[in-house]
């Protein structure tokens, strides 16, 4: 089991023709993600590698069956993107764009609201469940199919994690990267509910940023809700105030966002922060070592 | 982006939010100059830098006649004002606003943001005006009173008049107060504003609502639809190697440290400038080269990191995805040619093609030191800084 995405998701990518979506778009089909259209308005009856192309995703999902997409659509064109995709009425949505303006983001969520659509991102890596459907730009290889679920606002960081685990022999049920900017689709407590109700996720990574106040959320949800052991690290303990870090929502303004905040909350609601981002998969051994979990997550 | 408060109040002006009249200046002549066409007994002269505190540092003065608007002018430009926004060196004042005085009856606070938790635009206000926002957020939250705005219709008139009241507006003026609020609202969304902060706004003893302050911040990613924003950027303002890294669309931030840091994805950066701090050392920057870090990106990265004379050592920490090790590697060693790198660099590869990348390095007969993981690279920089 997993979470988001599996085996049986069918996949079309917005953007497909791009230099971006098509390389992309080839590694999903490498790795196993059943590619089964893709969107490029103005090139429909055309097809890519075998992949058909059309018009609108509307039309993409009535002739494919799809119920996810992704998106590599540029900036300017990627929020009326995501709302074609959710019109569509496409069980997930995950937006890779980088550079996305804040307030087309927040027209996107008041459009998505009452809507069944799942977005994940934007300015994210994508989701991934090992061996199943990689949906993105991370690199497939690191990973390994197994229980322990990782949520990320970093896409680096992410692979970081995913390597750490892999490497001491500990897969993956399912990694998403939520992206990071400050308005997006899922937020950690979204996805923290999946992996509580996944029965094949024994642990969570969970790793944030500087920024906001979704760490803090998250971790007041974990401790009242959290069934299962989590391990967290926040990322620009030493980054200084008003400094925007690269993602549009890595910036301490106002005496908020601050990683100390964060990682004293974490602590106090029971998630055990990694001291430093060499250490998440050593933390994650340490604690599972602890409570007598480890042999439910080393791969077999 | 920021801009200067002349120019955001230029912005304000045209949406209909009342701002008190001005005109920049350059040099002394050009302050008093304004100061004469502007006519009235009072003005004020105020120092334009991209950083709040200017009054507490010496950067605003209020000067009652000609002479005084002229001495006062002699004194603020090019001076060094230091506020708690400019850190410790500083920024030097070169241009001015000379502005109408205004009698002002009270002051109040208005600001505009996005806000992340509820993903829309809130519109801030308080009575507590003139003074820091954070400080009444911290201490008096029950002061700041937030409206969250509906894209679809913007900000209601019952919103900004519910706002208005909230803050004590005195009743005449509230209907003033809350056009003012929504023409504020009206320019935030219209300029894909990130920040826009009132602070204060007055209300004056001849009846009017006025911002005597503005501090306006746009979202870089929408620049590209705003040209009329681009053309005020001021360059003066903005540290020179970041100006430089932006043209090869590299992501850097000047720090205080000794030790370069190149590193692939903003989070990952982060964490390297953590690692090197955990390990007792000093990151000099933030750079997130991206996702796809060419041969020509990473040797601009190395010249703009060692534009910084406080840089002792380099530290490069890549984890290659969709980027090969092996190419990376190839970079690394061609840049350091290139530019005739003569400080330690410590490279951490990790991802496809890592052996060969560390061999590429090893074999390169350049005094390249390869780490194991990361902390193995921290640490390794860290001791040959010292």
């Amino acid at each position: 089991m997993s979470i988001l995405v599996n085996k049986n998701t069918k996949v079309i990518t917005q953007g497909i023709t791009g230099a971006t979506g098509l390389f992309h778009t080839r590694g999903a089909v490498e790795y196993g993600t059943q590619m089964v259209g893709g969107v490029t308005p103005g090139k429909g009856g055309t097809e890519v590698d075998g992949i058909p192309i059309f018009n609108t995703v509307a039309e993409a999902v009535e002739k494919t069956g799809a119920n996810a997409s992704v998106i590599y659509v540029a900036p300017p064109f990627a929020a009326d993107a995501i709302m074609e995709a959710v019109d569509a009425e496409l069980d997930l949505v995950i937006c890779i764009t980088e550079g996305i303006p804040v307030l087309d983001m927040v027209k996107v969520k008041r459009y998505m609201e009452g809507k069944k659509t799942l977005l994940v991102g934007p300015n994210c890596p994508g989701v991934i469940t090992p061996g199943e459907c990689k949906i993105g730009i991370m690199p497939g290889y690191i990973h390994t199919p197994g229980k322990v679920g990782i949520v990320s606002r970093s896409g680096t960081l992410t692979y970081e994690a995913v390597h750490q685990t892999s490497t001491r022999g500990i897969g993956q049920s399912t990694a998403v990267g939520i992206g990071g900017d400050p308005v997006k689709g899922m937020e950690f407590i979204d996805v923290l509910k999946m992996f509580n109700e996944d029965p094949d996720t024994e642990a969570v990574i969970m790793i944030g940023e500087i920024g906001g106040t979704a760490e803090e959320e998250a971790a007041e949800w974990i401790a009242a809700n959290m069934k299962k052991p989590v391990v967290g690290f926040i990322g620009g303990q030493t980054a200084p105030p008003g400094k925007r870090m690269g993602h549009a929502g890595a910036i301490i303004s106002g005496g908020k966002g601050t990683a100390a905040e964060k990682i004293a909350k974490l602590e106090e609601c029971g998630v055990r922060v990694a001291k430093t981002p060499a250490v998440i998969g050593e933390t994650l051994v340490e604690l599972l070592t602890e409570k007598g979990m480890l042999d439910k997550v080393l791969n077999k | 982006m920021n801009i200067h408060e002349y120019q955001g109040k230029e912005i304000l002006k045209q949406y209909g939010v009342k701002v008190p009249e001005g005109r920049v200046a350059f040099t002394v002549e050009e302050a008093v100059e304004a100061a004469k066409e502007l006519g009235t007994q009072v003005v004020v002269v105020k120092a334009q830098i991209h950083a709040g505190g200017r009054g507490k540092a010496g950067g605003v003065k209020v000067a009652k006649n000609l002479d005084e608007a002229r001495t006062y002018a002699q004194e603020i430009l090019g001076k060094v004002l230091v506020t708690h926004q400019t850190g410790p060196e500083g920024k030097e004042v070169k241009r001015l606003l000379i502005e109408q005085g205004c009698d002002i009856k009270k002051e109040y606070y208005v600001g505009v943001v996005v806000d992340r938790a509820t993903g829309s635009v809130v519109m801030m206000a308080s009575e507590e005006g003139g003074t820091e926002i954070e400080e009444v957020a911290a201490h008096s939250p029950e002061k700041i009173f937030k409206e969250i705005i509906d894209p679809v219709t913007g900000l209601n008139a019952f919103q900004a008049r519910r706002l208005a009241y909230a803050i004590n507006i005195p009743k005449e003026l509230i209907n003033k107060a809350a056009k003012f609020m929504m023409s504020l609202y009206q320019a935030f969304v219209d300029k894909d504003a990130s920040i826009a902060e009132i602070n204060p706004l007055v209300v004056t003893g001849d009846g009017e609502v006025m911002a005597l302050d503005a501090k306006l911040n746009f979202d870089s990613n929408a620049l590209y639809r705003h040209p009329d924003i681009v053309a005020l950027r001021d360059l003066d303002e903005e540290d020179e190697k970041e100006i430089e890294a932006s043209k090869f669309d590299l992501s850097y931030i000047a720090l205080d440290g000794n030790i370069g840091c190149m590193v692939n994805g903003a989070g990952l950066a982060m964490a390297t400038m953590d690692i090197v701090k955990f390990y007792g050392g000093d990151p000099a920057n933030f750079l997130d080269v991206g996702g796809g870090a060419t041969e020509e990106k990473v040797t601009e990265a190395f010249k703009i990191i060692l534009r910084d004379e406080k840089v002792k050592g380099i530290f490069v920490n890549i984890f290659g995805g969709i980027m090969k090790c092996d190419v990376i590697a190839n970079g690394v060693v061609n840049a350091a040619k290139q530019i005739k790198l003569d400080k330690p660099l410590v490279v951490r590869l990790e991802g496809t093609n890592v052996d060969l990348g560390k061999k590429i390095l090893n074999e390169s007969g350049l005094n390249i030191v390869a780490a194991e993981s990361m902390a193995d690279g921290a640490e390794k920089i860290v001791a040959l800084v010292k």
